[in-house]
């Protein structure tokens, strides 16, 4: 087992920054085999870096074919959502040193979504699922104002916290619900439908809650908080979902 | 391989290439052509906010924005353009709130503004509230609320397609569009998209650098393929260093940080600004900011134990201030550096940011061949082009709004000429040049790896061509990034297969950035002035005699196959402004 080591190496600072980690990665090339494998790789890493500085050392000095996908690099375009260390997070919004480096850090793809190779998954049923609950604002076209439509300052943040939703699917990916029935809608789609349904100037609620109320909508919900705890954007998801909820059963939002 | 026919083919499903796809959807059969998922768009980083000069909390017009932008530029402007932007910026942030996006809102319900870098009241007396915002993820929301309407419009779009090449027929004598060629992400698969009008909106070039808040994926693809085919690029040498990026991660801590009420400080807690702009201050324009800092670095008043960074001061603001306005950015302090921003100066240093430079149009967004002849077809909108309302350094918040007011601009005009035109026959073996750039790649048994050539490119360039140039510096890039290139013939990679092989990609990214790179230095080093972003230290003022003009730089090929950058110039567009000194 890997322990953290001072290497010796001169730094800026009194004592190197780096130790020793390893990171086991689940690999899936169908091109190579249709196994799915376990593989370990040892690297020399500054502790406060980013899990995604690792795989990017990996890549681009030990094994070019491991793949995933990155952009942003600081949390926000929502591409590289993993399971690391069995928790769904992402890699480039998680430092080395949060996650029990001593430890071989295990990264496997997101569940419930196909592997096509290594960390990289099919994400169209999840865009599927989104593009479903009609995630646009809807208005009766007959008066549109000149100007901007007035909205309170209350009624913005209403659904403020909806709004931040990146489409990193962390949250539906970690759904029991989801992994067992591709069907059910998920929580991002919920928590994008949330961000219409309280929108004061969205006037298509009722057909949204309509979309949420069938077999595969909100009452799949069984409330384990999974979403919650992995949403790397810290949205309430459940409380989203549980608003939802609530205006079925009033009509009230 | 595949070929697909399109009136309208969109490069790129950032703001500019949704803005655009919004419209020519609508008007012609459309398809767009992305490497990320739209969603992942490094537009969704954005943090400000979109300038616009709506007036809803204080005096403002659009003439005082024309101003501020041309100034803002240092007056390398092309002034007609400027001035559209600035007049259709109104509209823009309308329409923008029609679609959904939810600005912040003031008291009274309508959009809410704030202050932002270099614009002001009244041609520079005082800062003025122009920047429209939601929180500090202005982008995000533009980016989201632009991918929902494209999902009401039925934008049809081919995720992960790497466009990887520009066809290009002549007819009659005349340069025309045919189309692109791109790479099927998944499967390895090659496609040929025949189209009447090509919209290249993919975005920025910034990962030349190190030290930068660009994304990845940001590496100059349309850039690089346009100009292969002997299309210019207008003024690579001006790339804007954003004052506030992460210390040694280049991450952005957004001027709105600055707009709220956040000081930097040097050593000695000293506001340091007071003394390079004593009226802007803080806000000051960005490439004057960047450069007060490396100073205070320079003369050794920076922090930290080897005094290279200053701190964004945000203590001073009430915790409910930096909740409500700064949540994202207080978050990547806390994230990244561990740092508690209610309570503690964030270490910040100039980040590279934005390419002011880029594909040269006019302002329905048409690409050109030359200073004046259109390439029937061919548009270009956003990052990638260069119309030019930037100038020789852009306004913060002035982008979000160019995407938002150009993107259209070219989505209009693209469809309603493919309306009219006809297809214009495909070039013999379209798909050649990107097979044998893949099979040469995928089959190269060379000794280089991709990610040193990358290191030492980005090294080179925050050495070099950074916020401060000289004549020396410029050369050593010149001469590293030549030996670079010849060093990426010999490049192979590891992947070998057809299945997401990003290992490739990252492959062929290089050799764009390096393309670019190359262009950047060469109209750097030929550019004997000091002018916004590009700065001289050999010659510390603006020229305006000699230099008043843009760069066209051309890719020229010899007899003998040796490549080389031609450089040429074209004149400003000025209309009501005259040159001044620039003060803030
Ligand atoms: C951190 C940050 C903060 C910013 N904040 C502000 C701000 O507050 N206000 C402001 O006005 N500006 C801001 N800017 C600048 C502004 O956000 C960008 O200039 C602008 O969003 C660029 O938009 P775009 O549509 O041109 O490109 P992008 O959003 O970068 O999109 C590029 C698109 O092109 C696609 N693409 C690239 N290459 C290819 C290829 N080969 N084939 C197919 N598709 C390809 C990508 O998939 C992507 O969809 C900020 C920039 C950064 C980096
Ligand atoms: S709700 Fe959170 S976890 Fe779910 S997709 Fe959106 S950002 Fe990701
Ligand atoms: S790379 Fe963009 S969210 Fe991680």
């Amino acid at each position: 087992m890997a322990t953290p080591v001072l290497d010796k190496v001169e730094a800026e600072s009194a004592a190197s920054p780096y130790i020793t980690v390893t990171f086991r990665i689940r690999r899936f090339n169908p091109e190579v085999s249709a196994e799915a494998t376990w593989e370990d790789f040892q690297l020399e890493i500054d502790p406060k870096e980013r899990v995604l500085d690792g795989l990017h050392k990996i890549k681009w000095e030990l094994d070019g074919t491991l793949t995933f996908r990155r952009s942003c690099a600081h949390g926000i375009c929502g591409s590289d959502a993993m399971r690391i260390n069995g928790k769904n997070r992402l890699a480039c919004k998680t430092l080395i040193k949060d996650i029990n480096p001593e430890k071989p850090i295990t990264v496997e793809p997101i569940k419930g979504l196909t592997v096509l190779k290594d960390l990289v998954v099919d994400m169209e049923p999840f865009f599927q699922a989104y593009r479903d609950v009609m995630p646009f604002l809807i208005t009766k076209d007959t008066n549109e104002p000149t100007r901007e439509r007035l909205q309170s300052a209350e009624d913005r943040e209403r659904f403020d916290d909806t709004t931040k939703c990146i489409l990193c699917a962390a949250c539906t990916s970690s759904c029991p619900v989801f992994w067992n029935d591709g069907q059910y809608f998920g929580p991002a789609a919920i928590v994008n439908a949330h961000r219409f349904i309280f929108d004061s100037r969205d006037e298509a609620g009722e057909q949204r809650l309509e979309i949420l109320n069938d077999k595969d909508g909100v009452w799949r919900c069984r409330t384990t908080f999974n979403c919650t705890d992995a949403c790397p954007r810290g949205i309430e998801v459940t409380k989203a979902i549980a608003e939802v909820k609530k205006a079925l059963i009033t009509r009230r939002f | 391989m595949k070929i697909h026919k399109y009136d309208t083919v969109i490069v790129g499903a950032g703001g500019a290439g949704m803005r655009a796809a919004i419209e020519s959807t609508k008007r012609s059969r459309t398809a767009v052509l992305t490497k990320l998922y739209p969603t992942r768009s490094h537009t969704g980083a954005a943090q400000g906010g979109m300038a616009a000069a709506l007036a809803n909390v204080e005096e403002d017009n659009w003439e005082w924005h024309t101003f501020d932008t041309v100034k803002g530029g240092d007056y390398l402007v092309d002034q007609d353009a400027a001035e559209i932007l600035a007049k259709e910026a109104i509209d823009s942030v309308l329409d923008l709130e029609k679609m959904g996006l939810p600005f912040n809102r003031t008291p009274d319900g309508t959009i809410d503004q704030r202050r932002f870098g270099g614009h002001s009241r009244n041609h520079g007396e005082a800062p003025v509230r122009r920047s429209c915002y939601a929180a500090d993820r202005t982008g995000h929301m533009i980016l989201q609320t632009l991918y929902q309407n494209c999902v009401k419009e039925g934008v049809e779009f081919f995720n992960e397609f790497y466009v990887l090449d520009q066809l290009i027929t002549e007819e009659d004598g005349v340069k025309k569009s045919a189309g692109v060629v791109a790479y099927e992400l998944a499967t390895g698969e090659i496609h040929v998209f025949q189209a009447k009008a090509v919209i290249y909106a993919s975005g920025g070039c910034g990962k030349f650098f190190k030290v930068t808040s660009n994304a990845h994926t940001l590496t100059g693809d349309g850039q690089a393929a346009v100009y292969r085919r002997g299309l210019p690029l207008e003024d690579m040498e001006f790339f804007q260093f954003h004052p506030t990026g992460i210390w040694r991660m280049g991450i952005l801590l957004t001027e709105g940080a600055r707009g709220e009420g956040g000081i930097l400080r040097n050593k000695d807690g000293e506001r340091f600004m007071e003394k390079y702009a004593p009226v802007m201050k803080d806000l000051a324009s960005r490439d004057v900011v960047s450069r007060s800092i490396y100073t205070e670095i320079r003369e050794g008043r920076g922090c930290g134990p080897e005094g290279d960074h200053v701190y964004l001061d945000l203590t001073h603001l009430p915790p409910e201030q930096l909740d409500a306005k700064l949540p994202d950015i207080t978050e990547f302090a806390r994230t990244y550096l561990g740092i508690e921003p209610y309570t503690d100066p964030i270490p910040i240093q100039p980040t590279a940011h934005y390419a002011m430079g880029g594909i040269p149009t006019n302002v329905e967004g048409e690409v050109l061949a030359d200073n004046t002849t259109v390439v029937p077809g061919l548009y270009a909108a956003g990052e990638v082009a260069c119309v030019s309302v930037h100038g020789a350094n852009r306004l913060g918040t002035n982008s979000l709004l160019d995407i938002n007011v150009f993107g259209r601009r070219a989505g209009i005009a693209a469809a309603e000429y493919s309306q009219k035109a006809d297809y214009v026959d495909l070039p013999e073996n379209p798909a050649q040049f990107v097979i044998d750039q893949v099979e040469r790649l995928r089959t190269s048994t060379g000794t280089e790896r991709v990610a040193t050539l990358r290191k030492e490119l980005q090294e080179t360039m925050d050495a070099n061509v950074m916020v401060f140039r000289t004549e020396q510096t410029i050369k050593t890039a010149v001469e590293k990034i030549a030996e670079l290139r010849e060093r990426y013939k010999n490049v192979s990679i590891q992947d070998k297969g057809k299945r997401f092989n990003t290992d490739l990609l990252e492959a062929i990214e290089l050799g764009n950035l390096l393309d670019l790179a190359e262009v950047m230095a060469v109209s750097a080093l030929a550019r004997k002035e000091s002018r916004g972003g590009h700065y001289r230290e050999d010659y510390p003022n603006r020229d305006d005699v000699n230099f008043m003009r843009h760069t066209m730089a051309y890719r020229e090929v010899g007899d003998d196959g040796t490549e080389s950058v031609r450089l040429d110039y074209k004149p400003v567009v000025q209309t009501r402004y005259q040159p001044m000194e620039r003060k803030y």
